[in-house]
């Protein structure tokens, strides 16, 4: 007999599976297909260990390990060329799907006040929390199966049973962590929005500390558990160790969300929140200052966290200057030719990655139109005298306004570190010259939200997968030599690649039609179609 | 024998003081309307009950027993029905109920489907198209369809039809049959009054006026309104009558139970046309209580 703050446990772990399935399982597929494919392609295209002693000759360099992770480059085969360039990035992925899965659970239902029947029954203070836990442990122990029974079942001659199986360890492990970070967020923050944004805070600065710590100060990674995804040396040296400290930091942080939620009353968080105010403003009156209001917490944190993410990869930039002042011929055998420089190469390669996550924002800003929808919100919204174009008009510009102001901190951080870090310094209008050229492309992502919202609005969230489509060919077509068409797909592939390439002003102004034209049509669409209550 | 007992409860949500020292008992058998303006307490107090909030001090027990730390046990003999339901969205409304009744354990599948189809309730659907009313159905549905002692209602019936509204008010006296008791908190006072045998008002976190229906009668005044001949001259010199009015030959005034003796021999003797006295609601005390202590809002 369970304790009784745990009674009815299992019941609900039934009902938890139940309503997740279908989530939990194309997550798992994702992820898994994802891991999956790039053993053989890698296999493929990097055949002979001469290839491969080629590609680990241009990964060593302090700015490749810093958004990779070291690897075993001396012995660079297939297995460990995988786990190098896939493990790390694969682990956030992971912790990204087990803070969604969990905050949907514990402040979410909370909070929509799906809880309170539940509570009225004869079911646990902490059953809930502790039923989507154990749900938690067996998606991530089913992942870390699937992902290693599969990888070993490839037949990949580097990759044996033991270091595929530890593969699977790791990403499950750090599934794991992260969902006790989640459940903990959960406890703390005064709504679930704020719960997730807290999670996500920390998963990104334990990418960035380990990012700092892999350069230069060790004891910096070993402080991020995803520090310890990359100590694991998976195909290489295969150690086990950081598994079970990953497995021993999630059920402690587990225990200590269950210690949080005993104490703690239904829908409050842990940490204050202060009264608001009595009236609304001048500037609340309007929808643009309504949509502006109603993310003012959530896009402060974004500014902080863009411009955090801009230093700390441009910390990065002196420690490749020094390392290359050292390897004169290093550099030119890295294709340091016609004026490009190694520094260049990084910075054109960091601006798509800062402009990707710089349209994270906008396309939540965008999107939360239709969660308002969804709520029944709009309802009294456009009862009053407020029309649909000109509710989906503040969205659109609030996003677009948000994207560049993202897009400007990041360039702005990399700048301030870059600048004070490198010999020569930083110019500052070149750098915002690169950055700004792929405005154009973030609004087609905007545009493309919009089109979506207006015509088929259930689709929405397929925006995602595209934006993580873009990520996958851009970041790592070059690795997996993906065709030129598939990188011309995404607006980000059109962009020319400052400083690295030539600007081009033609792709620009085509993409900046093209999002007029996606925005216009989604506004057609809005203004035709019925909204859904909640 | 109290089936639920509240001892000076309070509770602070940070400096606020939403519950101001609670007293309350329900009996066994009893059906226990529990009103009060918005903002007064009265879900807080039930959450409080339900162990979902956790009191700042005082004492609740139901069954004799603690609420926050043998909630589960006690959670086994009672239902509760919030006002606001809320469900999954892609759970049919039938699985929902299923679902509740069977984490309480026990239930009857009989009594369950006479319900749904008492209550004109469609369980195929998925619960992201029901409209509120159909929502509040599946709760009471659920709430009913299980054999609890208990029943802990919070403004159950704040999106029903007024035929739904009856289907629900038999459920209440079936229940009341069997010698279970009921907590029902409401705004529609009619529905307290005819229903419930004792009433708590509570105003600002406190209660302020709680007793059997028919004692709490007394309290009030009776509408008059009468027509006659010729007028009354010492009417509005009699003690304990209000709001005395006069339109041609049609008088109407208010008159505290006391003073009816008195007021009614006046009137006879200058000729009755016609006389309406209307007894007095749970309307009128409730707007007594809430006037009297110096407006209503805090
Ligand atoms: N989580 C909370 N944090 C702060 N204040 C709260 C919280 N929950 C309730 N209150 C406040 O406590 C007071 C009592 O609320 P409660 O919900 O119990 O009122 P009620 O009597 O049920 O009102 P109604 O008739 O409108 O349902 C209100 O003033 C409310 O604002
Ligand atoms: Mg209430």
């Amino acid at each position: 007999m369970l304790h009784p703050l745990w009674a009815s446990t299992g019941r609900l772990i039934g009902i938890i599976a139940r309503l997740d399935r279908l989530r939990a399982l194309l997550w798992l597929l994702g992820i898994a297909a994802f891991t999956l494919i790039v053993p053989p392609a890698l296999s493929e295209l990097y055949g002979t260990q001469a290839l491969r002693d080629e590609m680990a000759a241009t990964m060593t360099n302090p700015a490749m390990t810093a958004m990779l992770g070291p690897g075993a480059l001396e012995r660079y085969t297939v297995g460990a060329m995988t786990a190098h360039q896939m493990l790390l990035i694969t682990a956030l992925v992971v912790g990204l799907m087990a803070i969604l899965l969990v905050a949907r659970h514990t402040r979410g239902d909370e909070e929509e006040g799906r809880l309170e029947l539940i509570r009225s029954l004869p079911v646990g203070r902490l059953s809930w929390l502790g039923a989507v836990l154990v749900v938690q442990l067996a998606v991530f122990t089913l992942l870390a199966s699937v992902t290693g029974f599969g990888l070993a079942l490839l037949g990949v001659d580097s990759m044996d049973l033991e270091g595929s199986l530890l593969y699977g360890a790791v990403l499950g492990a750090t599934g794991l962590v992260f969902a006790g970070v989640a459940a903990i967020c959960a406890q703390l923050a005064d709504s679930s929005r704020a719960a997730v944004g807290y999670a996500v805070a920390v998963l990104l600065l334990c990418y960035l500390a380990r990012a700092v710590g892999d350069v230069g100060d060790m004891a910096l990674s070993w402080l991020s558990p995803l520090g310890w995804v990359t100590k694991t040396s998976v195909y290489a040296a295969n150690n086990w160790g950081p598994v079970g400290l990953l497995i021993a930091l999630a059920m402690l942080l587990f225990l200590a969300a269950h210690g949080l939620n005993a104490n703690r009353d239904m829908n409050q968080g842990l940490l204050p929140s202060r009264p608001g105010r009595p009236r609304a403003s001048r500037f609340l009156q309007r929808p643009l200052g309504l949509v502006l209001r109603l993310q003012r917490a959530g896009l402060w944190a974004w500014a902080v966290g863009m411009y955090v993410l801009g230093i700390s990869y441009g910390s990065i930039l002196g420690d490749l200057e020094r390392f290359l002042g050292n390897n004169e011929m290093l550099g030119q055998l890295l294709g340091e030719a016609e004026g490009v420089t190694i520094t260049d190469q990084f910075i054109a390669m960091l601006m798509i990655v800062l402009a990707l996550s710089a349209t994270i924002p906008p396309l939540l800003t965008v999107h939360r139109l239709r969660g308002e929808e969804k709520k029944g919100r709009l309802d009294s919204l456009l009862a009053g005298a407020v029309s649909r174009s000109r509710l989906l008009g503040s969205y659109m510009v609030t996003g677009a306004g948000n994207g560049m102001l993202m897009l400007s901190m990041a360039t702005l951080g990399l700048w301030t570190a870059g600048n004070a870090v490198l010999a020569d310094g930083l110019p500052f209008g070149t750098l915002y010259g690169s950055a700004a050229a792929y405005v154009p492309a973030m609004l087609v992502m905007i545009g493309l939200s919009v089109l979506l919202t207006g015509w088929f609005p259930k689709l929405l969230q397929l925006n995602w997968l595209f934006l993580l489509y873009s990520f996958v060919v851009l970041y790592m077509g070059d690795l997996f030599q993906l065709p030129e068409w598939m990188r011309q797909l995404t607006p980000y592939g059109h962009v020319p690649r400052t400083p690295m390439e030539e600007m081009a002003p033609l792709p620009l102004i085509g993409l900046g039609v093209l999002a007029l034209a996606l925005t216009a049509a989604g506004f057609i669409g809005f203004n035709r179609r019925d909204l859904d209550a909640s | 024998m109290a089936v639920l007992e509240i001892r000076e409860l309070t509770k602070k949500f940070g400096t606020y003081q939403a519950l101001n020292g609670v007293n309350l008992d329900v009996n066994g058998g009893e059906i226990f309307g529990f009103i009060g303006p918005n903002g007064a307490g009265k879900s807080t107090t039930i959450r409080v009950l339900l162990g979902i909030l956790r009191a700042t001090s005082g004492q609740a027990q139901i069954f004799g027993k603690e609420v926050w730390r043998d909630a589960v046990d006690i959670h086994k003999r009672i239902a509760y029905v919030p006002g606001d339901v809320h469900l999954w969205p892609n759970l049919t409304g039938g699985e929902v109920i299923d679902l509740w009744v069977k984490l309480k354990g026990g239930g009857s599948r009989q009594k369950r489907d006479l319900l749904v189809q008492q209550y004109d309730l469609d369980p195929t659907k998925k619960c992201r198209t029901y409209s509120k009313g159909n929502r509040q159905k599946v709760a009471l549905i659920a709430a009913f369809a299980s054999d609890s002692d208990l029943f802990i209602l919070d403004e159950p019936t704040s999106g029903l039809d007024p035929l739904m509204e009856q289907v629900f008010q038999d459920c209440v006296m079936d229940v009341k049959k069997q010698g279970k008791s009921v907590l029902l908190s409401s705004h529609i006072l009619s529905e307290v009054e005819r229903l419930c045998d004792t009433i708590g008002i509570i105003r600002q976190g406190k209660i302020i006026e709680s007793g059997a229906m028919r004692q709490l009668r007394h309290l009030t005044r009776t509408h008059v309104k009468a027509e006659l001949r010729q007028p009354v001259p010492g009417l509005a010199q009699l003690d304990g009558i209000h709001a005395l009015a006069a339109e041609g030959s049609i008088l109407s005034f208010e008159a505290e139970s006391e003073a009816m003796d008195a007021a009614i021999r006046q009137l006879s003797q200058c000729g009755i046309v016609k006389l309406e006295c209307s007894p007095p609601t749970l309307e009128d005390l409730f707007m007594r209580h809430y006037e009297g202590a110096g407006g209503g809002v805090r």
